[in-house]
Formats: structure tokens, sequence, C-alpha cells
């Protein structure tokens, strides 16, 4: 078994506020194996965007690491002075925002900004990171590369400018690259382009994805495994076709049955009944307990811990008691 | 870009020509200047006659077109107060005003830009609290209160720096600097910052808020992501997008310093243009007065023309149709 490229155990990030701390991830732990494409899927404000500001260590103030570690290719990342840090960034992990408009600085060229990270993480000269700069624009599909690096962010349409950025954040090599919503954006007609220019590239470079978005059928068409968020706790995670054929938690079985399918012969798409909770009302016991068909007492009392139910796969639902003997720790440490 | 320039070279003309216009009307009608020009015991024959010699009994009309020929030729007639030719005095007055200005400005525009971006960027630190605290001062004293404020400590109690005047001036001619010598730098100091203090805390207000604004945005997340130093994303992606609004500000104000460096001037008895325009309202000198105003238009009209060249120096996104275009 090889050792996983990203290990997160037990994060939870906090925002003090005045009316309190508000928990936007609570105690999540996953792994991403090298090369491997994880999906995060959940609604607004489930905490999957935080989880990837988290891991990058770019959580906006007042919020806080409150609790966990992030483990990359053996060593902690997530106490690393701002130095440190700054040298992971770009160079280990690479990340691709929602909104490619506001993704570029206007004022500066393409090539300035590419060279600029190149020469920031890498030893070449001027003309060599140039070079680079061409070739990786070419590679992520801009027609014409040689000429149009010397322009500027606005002269691109909406999709050249999210290649532009794939370009940006892969510049250096990563191994993982975290990818928050990045096609949420953009055009249908663009979306799956660029994932596939996204999947393509990392592919090549033998970088791992952590693809965050809200659109299931992204996650089934890229993904290896899954993580579905709900209230900032992983619902359930596993191999993608595991989780769409037969969601286990009665959230992710509820998303699965809200996917349209073609040939299906359905009147209506399922729904799930009500909205997720607001981080300061989440309610005691499982947050997903007022919108559950599954509903028990024991779902309004107490928070279910992630159980193994399969191999890879682990679930935080009463519907899957913890067997005698294995505690949700040792669950964790036997995944994967 | 040709183009643009022409164009906003067109629009300064018909602005111009308003302003003319206006300094003509108001000043037609603050009062007789003959009134006073003459003493009690001048002949009434000889104010017609003087009436006549400078044109006073022409039509409204024939007066304004003389006004604007007059002046787009440079002319505005002779002072009737000191009897010079109008454009003369003003010139021989410029210099002053013009280095007390420029000297302004860059004060306000150096120290402004680096509190501003400090304070930006320990938005919690205590110096930057203390600095805060400060320019409200800045903002909210009265430029006259400041200036004698500085003169009683610096000139009266410290004896440091002369209270009054320009000091010595070299003439080069066509332009008499005090940059030269020991005494005309050392009168410049006292009123530059005085002068300066307002658009200080102006500017360093503005920079701070378009700075934290800037700071918040998109791409600077994304520049943190790509690893970049906090020097590279600081002083080039997030400063560079705070200078845009910032140029504006510092380019109209600019031409505030020129035109209100009236009370500064009138403070430390400069001799600048300001302070001939202060006398000139006193004995109702017409001629000085409407000069004077034409000049401080036209002072806005090529600043702004300035700035918007600067813009699209800074600012990619208006050159039109792409960066070969410059």
């Amino acid at each position: 078994m090889t050792e996983p490229l990203l290990s997160v155990r037990n994060l939870t990030v906090e925002f003090p506020t005045r009316r309190g701390i508000l928990t936007a991830v609570q105690d999540i732990s996953f792994d991403i194996m090298p090369g491997e494409v994880l999906g995060v899927v959940g609604e607004s404000g489930a905490g999957k965007s935080m989880t990837g500001a988290a891991i990058m260590r770019l959580i906006d103030r007042p919020g806080r690491i409150a609790q966990g570690e992030v483990i990359l290719q053996g060593r902690r990342i997530d106490n690393l002075p701002d130095a440190e840090m700054r040298k992971i960034r770009g160079r280990k992990i690479g990340m691709i925002f929602q909104d490619p408009l506001t993704s570029l600085n206007p004022l500066y060229r393409i090539s300035e900004q590419l060279i600029e990270t190149i020469r920031t993480h890498l030893p070449l000269s001027e003309t060599e990171a140039c070079k680079k700069a061409v070739g990786l624009l070419d590679d992520v599909g801009i027609p014409d590369a040689s000429r149009r690096i010397d322009d500027y962010p606005h002269q691109f349409s909406g999709g050249m400018r999210q290649r532009v950025v794939i370009a940006l954040a892969l510049c250096a090599g990563p191994d993982l690259v975290i990818a928050d919503e990045p096609t949420t954006a953009l055009d249908v007609s663009v979306q799956a382009q660029i994932i596939d220019v996204m999947k393509r590239l990392c592919a090549e470079n033998g970088a791992a994805i952590m693809l965050v978005t809200h659109d299931m059928g992204v996650i089934a068409e890229t993904a290896d495994r899954v993580a579905v968020m709900y209230a900032g706790r992983i619902a359930e995670i596993g191999p993608v076709r595991d989780v769409i054929k037969d969601a286990q938690h009665p959230y992710s079985s509820g998303l699965m049955g809200a996917i349209p399918r073609l040939g299906a012969n359905l009147e209506r798409l399922t729904q799930i009944p009500g909205s997720m909770p607001r981080l300061s009302a989440i309610p005691k016991g499982c947050a997903f307990n007022p919108r559950c068909p599954h509903v028990m007492d024991k779902c309004r009392i107490d928070q279910p811990q992630a159980v193994q139910t399969a191999p890879g796969r682990r679930v935080a639902c009463w519907l899957y008691p913890p067997q005698d003997g294995t505690t949700a720790s040792a669950e964790r440490q036997s995944a994967e | 870009m040709l183009a643009f320039i022409i164009r906003r070279l067109a629009q300064s003309v018909v602005v111009m020509l308003f302003v003319a216009l206006i300094a003509f009307i108001v000043f037609r009608y603050v009062g007789d200047p003959i009134a006073s020009m003459v003493g009690v015991d001048t002949r009434l024959e000889d104010q017609e006659i003087m009436r006549e010699r400078l044109g006073l009994n022409d039509s409204v009309f024939v007066q304004f077109f003389r006004f604007i020929g007059n002046a787009a030729q440079g002319e505005f007639g002779i002072s009737y107060r000191l009897q010079q030719p109008v454009t003369e005095l003003i010139l021989s007055r410029l210099p002053a005003t013009i280095e007390l200005a420029v000297v302004s400005a860059t004060i306000a525009l150096v120290f402004g830009v680096i509190f501003g971006v400090y304070t930006a960027l320990r938005p919690k630190a205590w110096s930057s609290a203390g600095i805060m605290a400060l320019s409200l001062v800045g903002v909210s004293l009265p430029t006259f209160l400041i200036g004698i404020g500085l003169i009683y400590i610096f000139a009266v109690e410290l004896g440091w720096l002369p209270s009054f005047g320009r000091g010595e001036v070299v003439d080069l001619g066509w332009w008499r600097t005090g940059f030269l010598t020991e005494s005309g730098l050392k009168s410049l100091i006292l009123p530059a910052i005085t002068l300066s203090l307002f658009q200080l805390t102006l500017i360093m207000r503005l920079v701070r808020a378009e700075m934290l604004e800037v700071l918040r945005t998109e791409y600077i997340r994304f520049a943190k992501a790509r690893g970049l130093t906090q020097r590279a994303i600081n002083f080039g992606h997030a400063l560079k997008n705070t200078m845009v609004p910032v140029i504006t500000i510092t380019g109209l104000q600019l031409g505030s310093v020129i035109a209100f460096a009236i009370v500064t001037e009138t403070v430390f008895q400069w001799p600048g243009v300001g302070s001939l325009f202060i006398v000139s309202v006193q004995v109702v000198d017409v001629p000085v007065m409407a000069a004077y105003l034409m000049f401080i238009a036209l002072v806005f009209v090529l600043i702004n023309l300035v700035v918007d060249i600067l813009y699209y120096v800074v600012d990619p996104r208006l050159r039109v149709d792409g960066g070969a275009g410059k």
C-alpha cells in the first residue's frame, strides 16, 4: 500500500464571531493518493471550499484551523511557518479558483504572471521560464500561444482565462491541485473542455486533484473517489461508482436521486426537503436529522461517527452503527 | 490614443471657453473698478477718460469677445492696480507658486503612499492606529491654523526656520528659483508642509482603503496560492492596482494645491500667484482676477488630460483593442 500524498486528520476550522464560534469544517479526515482524483461535493456552505483553503492555509481571518493535522508526503504542513508554507503553495500544491475573470491580475500580462510564478519556484532564467510558459499555454490549449502570451487577461474569453489559470496553477509542477469549483463560473459548453484539460495535464504530470464542486455530473465523470460533505462534516466517502450506484448515507442517496438521467423514465427528480442549516444553527446530533427520511431518536441526540462499511468506504450515519471493538479512528487508519 | 487626446483637447477648449464666460460675467459685475482706483479728488472727466481707455464703455459683447481674443493670445490687459501687463505679473509670480506646489505634492504623494500602504498592511498595529488618528488631525484642522502653529513652534520658539517669505532666489532669466540657496530651501519647508498636510492625509486614507480592498480580491488570493513572495504580492500585484484611483485623486489634488495655495501663501507671505490674487480682490483688480481664474482652470484642464493619459499607461484594459496599440 503506497503512502498517501495528502492526509487530512480530524481537521476543524473555526470562525470566532461576536455571537460565538462558528465551525465551518468539523473533524474531517481523508487521504488523497498520488495521482488520484478526489471529488468533494456538497451544497453551498457545506465546508468544501473551506477544506481546500485550510489545506493551503489560505483561510481568511479571523478563521483558523482549530484542530487536526494536514500531512503532505509525510510532512506536517498545517503548523509550518509562513515562509515555509509559501514554498509549498504553487510548488507542491497548486490551486485553481472558481472565477477565472477575477483570478488574474488585470494589470499584468499573462507572460509576466507566468514567468513570475515559475521563477519564484524554479531556478530558471527569464528566457527559459518564458519558453516553459509558452509550452504550458500550448498544453492547456491556447491557440497561437507564443503570440498570445503577451496579452492581458481582459483579452481572453472566460474559458481561455480558466485555461491560463490552470497553466498558472500547474507551472511549478505541483503534486496536488486543489480545484475549487473550477467550472462553476463557465459556460456549460466550455465546462467539459476545462475539466478535460485539467485532468489530462494532471495525469501527464502525475498530479493528484482535489476537485471541489457541487456538480455531481462532473464528479461522476472525473473523480476516482468522492467525499460527500454536509454541514462541515464528511457524510460519506468512497469510490465514485459505489457511492453513485449505492449511496449509503441518506443525504448522499438524496443527492444521487437528484441527478437527472437520460432514459430513466421518471416523472420527477427526487428532492431533499428543507435546506442545509446555517453554521450558527446546526441541530444537535446528526446535522442532517431534520431532513432525513430515516431519522431515529438517536440521530437527534448523538453525532454519528464515521464507520467503515466496505473497503475504502466510510459513512457517518446511525443506520450503520459502529461494530464492537472498532472505533472511528481505527476505521480511518484501516481505510484506503 | 491620438484620437483620444485630440478629443480630450477639444473638450478642454470648450471648458476653457465656459470658464472665460463665467470669469468675464462675474468680474464685470463685482463693482466699479474705477471707483477703487481713483481718489476722492479725481475729477469726473478724468474718470471718464480712464473708463474709455480701459474699454469699459463698450457693449458687453464687444468686451467679452475682446477678452476671449486677448486671452487666447495670453493677453489679459493691464493690471488696474500696478499698471503692468497682467500676464507678465502672473508669470513673475508663477515660479514661487509652482515650486511650493510641486514640493508639497511630492511630500503628500510620497508620504501618503508610504503611510497608506503601511497602515493597510498592518491594520491592527498600534503604529497604524496612531498614524490614522494623526491623519484625522490633518484632515480636520484648517490650513491656516496648521501654518500658524508651525510658525509658532519652528520659527518663533525654536527659531530654526524663517517664518515668512521665500528667502534668497536665483534668477535663471525666465525662472526665479528658491531651490538653489540655503535660505530659499529653508523658507520652503514650513509652507510646503502646511500645504501638503491635507493632501497627504487624503492620499494616505485613499491608498489605505484601496489597498485593503485590493488585498481582498481573488487575484491576490490566487497570487498567494501560487506561492509568490509577500513582497511581490504587496508591492507588485496589490500596489499597482491601488494606484489607478490614487492617480486620479492625486492629479486633481495637485490642481487644488496650486489653486488653494492662496491660504498658505497668505499665512507665510509667500510671493506667489495666490497672494497676488488676494491683494487683487481687495482692490477689485479685475484683469488680474480674471486671468487668475483662467490660469487655475487651465491648470485643472491640463492635469486632467495628463491623468487620463496616465490611466492608459497604467491600465491595459483602457487601451482600445488590445496590447499592440499604445
